[in-house]
Formats: C-alpha cells, structure tokens, sequence
C-alpha cells in the first residue's frame, strides 16, 4: 500500500515555533508518506502538540515549511496559501481529531448533522444522500445508529471521540491528525477506538499524524515514530525500532519506564 | 428638489430637519445603502442613530425611509400587512409630521413602501421602493454567535452551516419547519435574512423590479437587493422550498392567492380566514369579489362526550 | 542502491557486509555492549542459512537486524527488492516498510496481539493489498489454518487468549499465506509440540525449494538438519574482527 515512487504527501522542513523567548518546537523536519501514520510522543512540555499545530494549519510558524501534495496544484507551502484556501483544505482533504470532543464537535446538532455538514459545506444539497452518509460512517465508528438524532451532549467520551472521527472522514480526508485520541478515556473504551482507529486508517490509506504520550498507543497505530523533548526531536525511525533498539538517552528511559502489566 | 432649501416644502414640524434625521447623517445612511445595493445582500454596518422609538419599532427601517424620502415621494406603510395597526399609523404619522410627504393605504400609488413582516401580495413596480424592518440581519447567529466568526463565512462562503439548520428540521420533523425569516441566497453569492416574512413571500423578492432595503437599527446593518435581482430560498433537492396554501380563501373577498391570516370569532374555536394584505383586499372588494363572509366552525370535539340530557 | 561486489546478482537475495551492532545503555552510566562485528554474509534464493551459535552470540540481533528492527551501527544490509539492491542501512523509512511489505518476510518469537481480529482475518485481510480477493483471501487463510492445525472454533477468536503454541501457529500463517522472497525465522517452533513442528518443517522446506531465501534461528538440532541448507556460525564472525 505505500508506494516508494509516490510524493511525500507532507514535508515539513526545519520547522520552528517559539513563544516569546520560550521554545514550543525547533528544528523539526520529517516527510510523510500516503498511508504512513506517525506517531509523535513526549512527555508533558516536549512541544508535540505545538508541532502538531502548525503542521495542521493552526499555529502559523515562527520559520520553516509545511508543504502539502494538493490533489490539484501538487505541493503547496499551507502557510503562502490564502485563508480560503487553507481552510477549504482543512476541511476537506484533512482531517483533525481533538483531545477534547466539544473541539471537534458542533455539541448543539445532532450527531446526523455533525457527520453530515463537511459535505453540505462542499455543496451537498441532497438530504436522502447526506443522511445516507451520516449512517454509513456511524456504522463504520460502530455508533448505535438509533442515537443519530441525538445531540452529541448526551453522548460518553468514547462516543463523542467516535463522533469526531466519523465527522472528519466523511470527506475521505487523506491526511488526519490526532492528538491524544484516546486520553481521558476508560482503558477499556481506549481499546476499542485504537482498533477502530487503526482499522479505519489501514483500509482507507490514511497518513496519519498522532500525538500522545502513551506508548502503547504507537506501538499500536504508528509505523514510524518521533521521540521529542524539550522542543526537539531526539529520536526518530521505525516505531518497532525505536521501541526495541532505542538509541537516545531519554528514548531509552521513556522505553524502560513502561509499567509491565 | 430637496427638503432643506425648497421654499415650496410642506410646513413640517417646527425644529427638526426634513425626515427627522440631519443631512449629515442621510449622507452617511445613503452611502451604506449604495454599498448595500452594490454588493447584493451583504450586510453594511452603519452608525444607527437614536430614535424617538425604542429598538424593536422599526428604528432600522424608519432611518432608510429618513434618508430617502423627498418631497414628491408618497409613503406607504404596513404591519404584518395591514396600514391601520398601531405601528404603521404610528409611523405614518412620524412622516407625515416631519416630512410633510404623501401617504397612501394603496400599495399602487405609493413610492416608497415601509414594511415590518410582509410583502404586499400587489407585484412593485421599478419606480417603487420596499423597505424592510429587520430584527436580526444575520442569518447565521442561529448557530454562530461570534460577530467575527460570521463576518469571516460570509467573506469566504463558508455556509455550510445553514444547510445543517435545515437538516437539522428534516431529520426532527420531516420538514424543513422554518416558516418565516426564511434563510435566502442573494445574486448566488452571499446568504441573507429576508425578515421575518413569511416564507409564502419570499418568491416575490426573486427579480423583483422595485428595489429593495433593509434595515436593522438596533444591529446596526443595512443590506438591500438591487432590482432583478436572484433571490433562491435554501432547500434540499430531496425537500424543495414550498410556500404555505390554505383550503379556504378570503372571507371577504374570495382570494385564493393571497397570504391569509386565521381570526378567531367565537370562544367555540370558529375562524375567518382573511387577506392579511389590508389594501389588496379591499382592492378586490371595490372591484366587486366577495367572499362567503362566514366563519368556519371549529373541527367537532370527537373525544369528548357529552353527558346525557345536556342541551347545546 | 549500492552493487553488490559478486558478478551474478540474480541469485543472491541478502548481502550483509561488515555489520557492526552494539548497545550502548546511557542509563546505566552508559556502558556499551558489544555483539556483532564486522558481520558478512550472503544468502541466496533457495536457501535456509541457520544461524548458529552460543546463547547471547548474538544471533537474533543479527535476524533483527536484518529484519531493521535493530539500527545497524557500521557496515550494510543490501536487500533485493523489486530487482534493485537497497541498503537497509540509511534505507527511507517509507522504504523500509515497503520492503517489510513485500519482500521481506518475518516470524518473530512473539505474536504482535490486535484486539478484536480474528485469527483468520488477520491471516487473511494482509492478502486483500497483495492482489487476493476477498473469497480467496478467505480460502488462502483457511488453508493455512488447517495445516497448521489450528481448530476452526478459534478461527473467529482473536489469538489474545489462546495458548503460546497456538499463538505460534497463527504467526506462522500469518507470514507463510503470503508469498515473500525472503523469510527471516526467528525460533519459530518454540512452543511447538513434534506434530505441530513436522507441519511447520514442511511449509519451511515447501518455500526453500520454490526459491524463497531463508535465515532462521532454530533452536532444535531435528527443525535444523530438516530445513537447513547451511549454517553461518555468528561467533566466530565475531572473533574474526
């Protein structure tokens, strides 16, 4: 599935974000591939979800590049766009799953609406075929689909996580990030949605982007992983690698501090 | 001929400038009505001045009635459709008052029409214009109550959101529900809220040869569609924008086109279905159509029994 | 891409040249341990090179390293890849997983356990991308359950509660449904009882005499002498530095 003569679909080069004189992230620079998902971790402080604003298009840079293969200008600097267009791409060709569900979600339509409104907004003007959508993908999250006239506010964490995810693959995205998908959610709930997160993304060809500070996550998800600290990153390959033959120094302590269950 | 200098001006009322407002501020005014009317149903902010009426009355259309009224001009003025409410004489009189203009009950010889919920059911002609009395001009703040969010979807058409309104109705009701102040799309550009006309109305506004003008006082906003001009209300393919229908016609004069308002006339629940456009009614009356006249009696109770010897 | 320093390239499948490997550990003060020097090696199609050696001679950091689950620290790993030679070493890690994907195949000690997929799904669903439908997929699947006599009440239940062996089982059909150019074999019938490990000798030997090149860890003499072909003796690599 990921082909080596294929464009990256992101490249980020030398990408730094500082807050005053505080270091968010520095240096950073990866590329990732169709269908690759990445896993970025850190502890508390380590600048992962700074680095995972400003490639999504959130948090402009303070120098450096992100460039996304656009399916019809081929790739483009996000940050020389117009707003309309980075926007349009946002919701659109990419995808972003928050922490927290009510970032992601419109908590006052029903979750029907919610799935649906990514495509009313690219001009979807049938209800029967919106609908049909919203059923579609509620049934791929593995959502009762008896809740889809509900408001997302009467929903449990993991339902609205699923929510989320059904909301930003209904436009077939063919980039999406997450940060800490699966945080704050009971163990057994995490499980079921890193299944259904890993599943989703090997059919579907995703590239995807994830933030977390579990590592049981990547290990999971991510074919390739980043180890940042301090802003930077310090490790970087393979998760399988990285996970088993880590070279850094705080790599190597990240790896031996996992809690044997 | 303006109202200032003209020595032939009407006597009006002694202190205040013609029409109430200063030169000064139907400069102002007139300039965002130009905007207005150039960027078809785009909402210009204007300096809204203080009103000898609360927010709520009309103060948005009475200052763009202010700044365009001349001498010559006769005005009109209705209330869900009717010139003898309290409002329209109130307003009416105000004109009449400060400007000295003609007014009329006849939607035909008027020039310019002040309106607060209707549409006269009489088609306007180029040489007239409408001027709406708006509460709310945005039609996103249903959804987005952020001034800065919704300025930024209508520059970059984000209006998504407005389709979700609707779906939203569908999937609670099985029908888009929203039955006045129904959500338009001007010239296929920029989303705008007609006023809480009823939706039968809407239609009207579509290459309408009169110009229309809107005005919200205490939201500080004129808007306008210039003349022939595309007016499309939103809708689904699936579920198209339908207007209202009765099985009854006017009581009085027999319309079966027009828009008609249900008044009760006992305490049994009987009703009068009659043309809520005053004028256009007794037009039709002088010209000799008539109606039944009679009311229609209530639906009979069939869960409720009545108890045996009682007499009705 | 480097050429491999042989005339014939159509036979040889893997060319390790001068690895080095060691582990350093920076939190305990940072001692390095070294295990593998100066390393070289070829394998060719059709055979089964058994590694061999003493325990902790560093012969399954050698598989691993083959397999870039361990980051060689000098020399090179060359791979035939769709008919190119690619450095494992430095190799992009979109490569790398491409390689992973289609030519190198790999039978680790532990099954990497997915919740909620079936032992046969995921025997099967890797098949869907390599061109299976999903009927033959299925059938591909079944095969290889069978023959690895795996039950077919399980065949539904996800391998987390079944026994080592079992999990063994599903791990070999996993890698041997498809049809790599290369497997690497890391102990794979440790937990396995003389049945079982008679059904996996045959699939091992099945492959070598299609062409398939193989370097295995086995750690029983009677799997070695019916699969191997030759034996590459990680120790004395090391002392030949």
């Amino acid at each position: 599935m990921i082909d080596r003569d294929m464009a990256p679909l992101l490249q980020v080069s030398d990408l730094s974000r500082h807050y005053g004189g505080q270091v968010g992230c520095e240096d950073v620079s990866f590329e990732l591939y169709p269908g690759e998902v990445l896993g970025v971790v850190g502890e508390s402080g380590s600048g992962k979800t700074t680095l995972l604003k400003c490639i999504a298009g959130l948090l402009p840079p303070s120098a450096g590049t992100v460039s996304f293969d656009t399916r019809v200008d081929g790739p483009r600097d996000i940050y020389a766009m117009s707003e309309p267009e980075r926007r349009m791409l946002m919701r659109t060709d990419w995808g972003i799953v928050f922490q927290n569900p009510r970032d992601g979600l419109r908590m006052n339509v029903s979750a029907g609406a919610n799935v649906g409104e990514r495509l009313m907004a690219v001009g979807a003007r049938n209800y029967g075929e919106i609908r049909g959508n919203a059923v579609d993908w509620l049934t791929k999250v593995e959502m009762d689909l008896g809740r889809i006239d509900h408001l997302p506010e009467t929903f449990s964490g993991g339902m609205q996580q699923r929510l989320q995810i059904a909301r930003n693959l209904v436009t077939q995205p063919r980039l999406v990030f997450m940060d800490e998908p699966t945080s704050g959610l009971d163990v057994s709930v995490q499980a079921r949605l890193l299944d259904l997160i890993r599943g989703l993304v090997r059919q579907l060809g995703i590239a995807c982007v994830v933030v977390t500070h579990d590592l049981g996550v990547v290990r999971l998800l991510s074919h390739r992983l980043m180890v940042m600290r301090g802003g930077r990153v310090v490790e970087h390959g393979l998760t399988d690698q990285v996970l088993d033959d880590p070279q850094h120094p705080y790599t190597q302590l990240l790896v031996s501090s996992i809690l044997p269950v | 001929m303006d109202g200032i200098t003209n020595p032939e001006a009407p006597e009006t009322l002694a202190g205040y400038n013609f029409a109430y407002l200063d030169e000064q501020t139907k400069r102002m005014i007139r300039r965002a009505t130009l905007k207005a009317v150039a960027i078809p149903g785009y909402q210009v902010p204007f300096g809204s001045r203080e009103m000898p009426l609360p927010y709520g009355w009309g103060t948005g259309g009475i200052q763009v009635t202010a700044s365009i009224i001349g001498v010559e001009d006769t005005l009109k003025v209705i209330d869900q459709g009717a010139d003898d409410t309290t409002n329209a004489v109130n307003i009416r009189r105000f004109f009449a008052k400060t400007a000295g203009v003609a007014t009329t009950e006849k939607t035909a010889e008027a020039s310019i029409i002040q309106t607060r919920h209707r549409i006269p059911e009489e088609p306007l002609r180029a040489d007239q214009i409408i001027v709406y009395q708006v509460p709310q001009p945005e039609p996103l703040r249903f959804i987005e109550p952020r001034e800065a969010e919704t300025r930024k979807m209508h520059a970059l058409s984000e209006y998504g959101i407005m389709h979700v309104g609707l779906y939203e109705e569908i999937a609670h009701f099985g029908r888009i529900t929203q039955g006045y102040n129904y959500p338009v799309q001007v010239d296929d550009r920029y989303i705008m809220a007609p006023s809480p006309i009823p939706k039968f109305d809407n239609p009207k506004m579509d290459h309408m040869p009169a110009l229309q003008l809107f005005g919200a006082g205490r939201e500080k906003r004129i808007y306008a569609v210039p003349p022939h001009t595309k007016v499309k209300s939103l809708d689904f393919e699936d579920h198209p924008f339908t207007i209202e229908s009765w099985e009854q016609s006017c009581a009085l004069c027999g319309s079966s086109e027009s828009y008609l308002d249900e008044v009760i006339t006992d305490d049994r629940g009987s009703r009068l279905f009659v043309c809520s456009d005053s004028d256009y009614c007794r037009t039709r009356r002088d010209a000799g159509h008539e109606g039944s006249g009679l009311p229609v009696p209530a639906e009979p109770d069939t869960t409720a029994s009545e108890p045996a010897g009682e007499s009705s | 891409m480097t050429q491999p320093s042989q005339t014939s390239d159509v036979e040889e499948m893997i060319q390790v040249e001068g690895l080095s490997k060691g582990f350093t550990l920076h939190n305990q003060g940072g001692i390095r341990i070294p295990v593998l020097e100066n390393v070289s090696f070829t394998v060719k199609r059709g055979e089964c090179v058994v590694l061999a050696g003493a325990s902790g001679s560093g012969k399954s950091t050698l598989l691993r390293s083959i397999h870039a689950n361990y980051l060689a620290e000098a020399g090179s790993i060359l791979v035939r890849h769709d008919e190119t030679w690619i450095d494992l070493v430095g190799a992009p890690p979109h490569l790398v997983l491409d390689i992973r994907e289609r030519t190198l195949g790999h039978v680790s000690q532990f099954l990497r356990v997915i919740p909620r997929i079936g032992a046969l799904d995921l025997v099967a669903q890797p098949l869907l991308t390599r061109g299976f439908d999903e009927t033959a997929a299925q059938r591909r699947a079944e095969e290889m359950l069978e023959r690895l006599a795996i039950p077919r009440a399980l065949w539904a239940l996800p391998p987390a509660t079944f026994s080592g062996g079992e999990q063994q089982r599903v791990n070999i059909a996993m890698t041997f449904a498809r049809d790599y150019p290369i497997l690497l074999l890391d102990e794979p019938t440790a937990s396995l009882d003389a049945g079982n490990r008679q059904a996996v000798i045959d699939l091992i030997v099945e492959a070598r005499d299609r062409g398939v090149a193989i370097v295995g860890i086995f750690h029983d003499a009677f799997v070695r002498d019916a699969v191997g072909t030759r034996t590459y003796t990680v120790d004395s690599a090391r002392k030949a530095a």
